[in-house]
């Protein structure tokens, strides 16, 4: 029991904390190949301190959706984190058919985001309302598919079984792990707006598609917002580690495994966005096909694993 | 025909200039080939003087005729019908005598009167309206961006622009200065000052030291390479290619840092004096110039090289904001962004002094998208990198001139007109005296006037998420354009 709540605390700080962390490797990554010193690791956790110092500049167009919304969207994003598993391949929360509450409770956070965006009247936020509803839209199957077939795969219908994933199926095992991987990897680029799908640090209106979203909120409402999509972050980058690393290891190995894997994936981030430059809009979703496609090699594998060839 | 013909940088005597009647001038302008460089309204006794300045790049020549106009006329049929090379001209003549060309197709104000502005505007189930600016997100000069779209492409932009309308052609007029023309537009110091001190230095026929002309020709290429260095990095960072950005972004730095030993301002600011330059360059300098030129081209080199090997960098240039030879023709596009439309016009070499006459250009051929605009800077930015090398050398030649001269007091009704091509364009600075021999009227007309309509052409039918990319491209001028 003792270990128990040791592990959720370590889980609970992780949702939390991480984020900035992860955030600030990004750009110090970013810094390193633009030959930059870069700001502090720690400097995104800074930021957000001092926006919720801050006080907020609220639209008068705007609506009481537009002062709720990023409330719902950290609630929810913070929520769905527990049905997740994180460290140590521990869900705070497992029941059967997590995972499909874990969708939809990060699709009511991006639906009130989207609803708090049009809400503000701005054409750009509808633009990227528009844009971002619509690669979700592409996104989604992808996703259930990849989650539902490793689930289904370990027969017992929990969200932290894709930890087993390895372990159970050796070759098969890997093969889907290592596809899982790259796949999420690919949506961790379009959810979370990072290049080559999204530039976060460029502040233009007409290309921006999450950003552009949150251009009206400051403040306390900013800080929400963008703490939440980074939790996003490091929730996929969570469900990439426990698809690598193998069960059966001790806890602390699993765990600093872990945070290897999250520290490797910030650094592979933000090599991604040195290195290449944005896609055209229209481009996007032959990026985002790219997940699609390999949602069905993983399906395909898993059907043929079930019911023999 | 009825013209007088001049070349660049000469002073001629402002009744030389034919006056005709207006229908004739008009059915001149009409049929010409030759690009109109200049159109405007001079206050005349009773009458308004319609100046007008056409430009023969191949001969190198300039045209000038002029008319006298009535100031009860109201309105005239618009040469802009015939001639679409004069739509921003005749805007403007409106604009400032309020004498209307009747059947101009898109007679908007162009800095004044912005209240007024009627948006040409579209209807349709999926159409909608993006108003962006004149406050944009980033730190930038203040201009109205009003797209009309079907969900992500342009139809069409309009652009409004006139927010930093200052009456530097009046300020001109009353208070002449050197602080006054290098503040005109900040990103082309040296242009605008070489522009404005050749055309006082004609009003007076002062003839200035070759050494003051191969300091401020020296200027104007480290300018050039300077803006196009930033250019580039930018149109990098405007498709998230940061690896790009930050390497220009350094090498711009060693360029205008250069500037910063030669003259004390990093973008020239104080160096050209009407009567030569303040700041003479020496042997160390030189040497140190050279240097820092070198490292400079093989940083330029290496990272276009690796830029453009990058399929995600090509993908986004290519076929991007296409504008038509033809229709930058129509439009009388200028400068850089007319020859990266394919239009052979450089104003340092179709109307060279003897500073310029002895270099060659490097071919360059267009494909009139931003993939052009990008490579253009680059070989531009080559080409002046062996300019300046150039002018180092020919300097040691001249080591023993005086860099200043003293300006010769104004002769009386004399009209002088200056064209400099600064890294953006043609900038063109006319100026007339009275008899007293004061200055009268000071015409100065920036690239950016001819071009920002080539910006609205290139977005059309692109993803209005391309219109950054587009933007920086054209990097046009607010301030030359809002004067």
């Amino acid at each position: 029991m003792d270990k128990n709540i040791a592990i959720i605390m370590i889980n609970i700080l992780t949702v939390l904390f991480v984020p900035f962390l992860v955030l600030g490797i990004i750009n110090k990554t970013k810094a390193f190949w633009g030959g930059r010193k870069g700001a502090s690791v720690f400097q995104p956790f800074y930021n957000t301190i001092k926006l919720f110092k801050k006080d907020k500049t609220i639209s008068t167009t705007t609506s009481w959706i537009f002062n709720f919304a990023p409330v719902v969207v950290f609630a929810t994003t913070l929520f769905a984190a527990f049905f997740a598993p994180m460290v140590n391949g521990y869900s705070i929360i497992n029941i059967a058919g997590a995972f499909v509450i874990f969708s939809y409770i990060l699709g009511l956070g991006k639906f009130f985001a989207l609803i708090s965006a049009m809400d503000t009247g701005s054409s750009f936020e509808g633009m990227g309302a528009s844009r971002e509803a619509c690669f979700t839209t592409i996104v989604e199957p992808a996703f259930f598919i990849i989650l539902a077939s490793t689930v289904v795969l370990s027969g017992n219908y929990n969200f932290n079984s894709i930890t087993n994933t390895i372990s159970n199926f050796q070759s098969y095992g890997i093969l889907i792990a290592v596809l899982a991987s790259i796949s999420l990897l690919v949506m961790l680029l379009i959810e979370c707006s990072r290049i080559p799908v999204d530039d976060p640090s460029t502040h233009l209106e007409l290309t921006m598609i999450h950003e552009v979203m949150i251009l009206d909120n400051s403040g306390f409402d900013f800080a929400l917002l963008s703490w939440a999509s980074g939790i996003k972050m490091v929730i996929l980058m969570s469900l990439i580690a426990n698809f690598i690393i193998p069960s059966g290891l001790n806890n602390s190995l699993n765990i600093l495994l872990y945070y290897l894997i999250i520290f490797v994936l910030a650094v592979l981030t933000g090599t991604i966005e040195s290195a290449i430059a944005r896609l055209r809009m229209s481009h996007v979703f032959e990026f985002i096909f790219v997940m699609s496609s390999l949602a069905l090699v993983i399906a395909s594998l898993t059907a043929v694993k079930i019911y023999g060839v | 025909m009825n013209y007088y013909v001049i070349k660049n940088n000469q002073r001629i005597n402002l009744l030389d200039i034919p006056t005709i009647e207006f229908e004739s001038l008009k059915a001149q302008l009409a049929i010409t080939n030759l690009r109109p460089i200049a159109f405007f309204g001079a206050d005349w006794g009773q009458n308004i003087k319609l100046y007008t300045a056409l430009a023969d790049d191949e001969r190198g020549e300039i045209l000038l005729s002029s008319s006298l106009i009535d100031k009860s006329v109201k309105g005239y049929e618009s040469i802009t019908k015939d001639n679409s090379q004069y739509h921003m001209f005749e805007r403007e003549f409106y604009e400032q005598f309020g004498i209307k060309p009747e059947g101009h197709p898109w007679l908007k104000p162009v800095r004044k009167n912005l209240d007024n502005y009627e948006f040409f505007e579209m209807e349709g189930e999926q159409t909608h309206q993006v108003a962006v600016g004149p406050i944009h997100a980033g730190v930038i000069e203040p201009g109205h961006f009003r797209f009309m779209c079907q969900g992500e492409k342009i139809y069409n932009l309009e652009i409004m622009l006139g927010y930093q309308h200052r009456g530097v052609e009046d300020l001109m007029v009353k208070n002449p200065s050197n602080q006054l023309a290098e503040s005109i537009c900040g990103d082309s110091v040296i242009a605008y000052n070489n522009a404005y001190s050749q055309t006082i230095e004609q009003l007076g026929e002062t003839k200035i030291s070759t050494k003051a002309k191969l300091i401020r020709a020296i200027a104007l290429e480290m300018e050039r390479i300077a803006i196009h260095i930033g250019d580039m990095g930018a149109i990098l960072g405007d498709i998230a290619y940061l690896v790009g950005k930050e390497v220009y972004g350094v090498t711009r730095t060693l360029v205008i840092n250069t500037m910063l030993e030669i003259s004390g301002s990093r973008f020239g600011r104080g160096l050209v004096t009407v009567g030569g330059v303040n700041f003479d360059i020496d042997k160390k300098m030189s040497d140190k110039i050279i240097s820092t030129l070198i490292t400079v081209e093989k940083t330029v080199d290496k990272m276009t090289k690796a830029a453009l090997k990058s399929s995600t960098v090509m993908s986004r240039l290519e076929k991007t904001g296409t504008v038509s030879t033809e229709t930058a023709q129509e439009l009388n596009l200028v400068g850089l962004i007319g020859r990266s439309c394919g239009l052979n016009i450089d104003s340092r070499f179709d109307f060279s002094d003897e500073i310029y006459s002895a270099l060659k250009r490097r071919p360059f051929s267009a494909t009139n998208d931003a993939y052009s605009r990008f490579l253009i800077r680059y070989k531009e930015i080559k080409e002046s990198i062996s300019f300046v090398k150039h002018f180092l050398t020919e300097l040691e030649k001249h080591l023993d001139e005086p860099i200043y001269t003293e300006p010769k007091a104004f002769i009386p009704n004399s009209f002088t007109l200056s064209v400099v091509e600064g890294w953006r364009g043609e900038i063109v600075h006319i100026a007339t005296t009275d008899e007293s021999g004061k200055i009268s009227r000071y015409k100065i007309k920036d690239p950016s006037f001819n071009n920002w309509y080539g910006l609205s052409m290139a977005v059309r039918n692109n993803g209005i998420s391309d219109f950054p990319l587009c933007n920086k491209g054209f990097d046009l001028s607010y301030c030359g354009f809002d004067l």
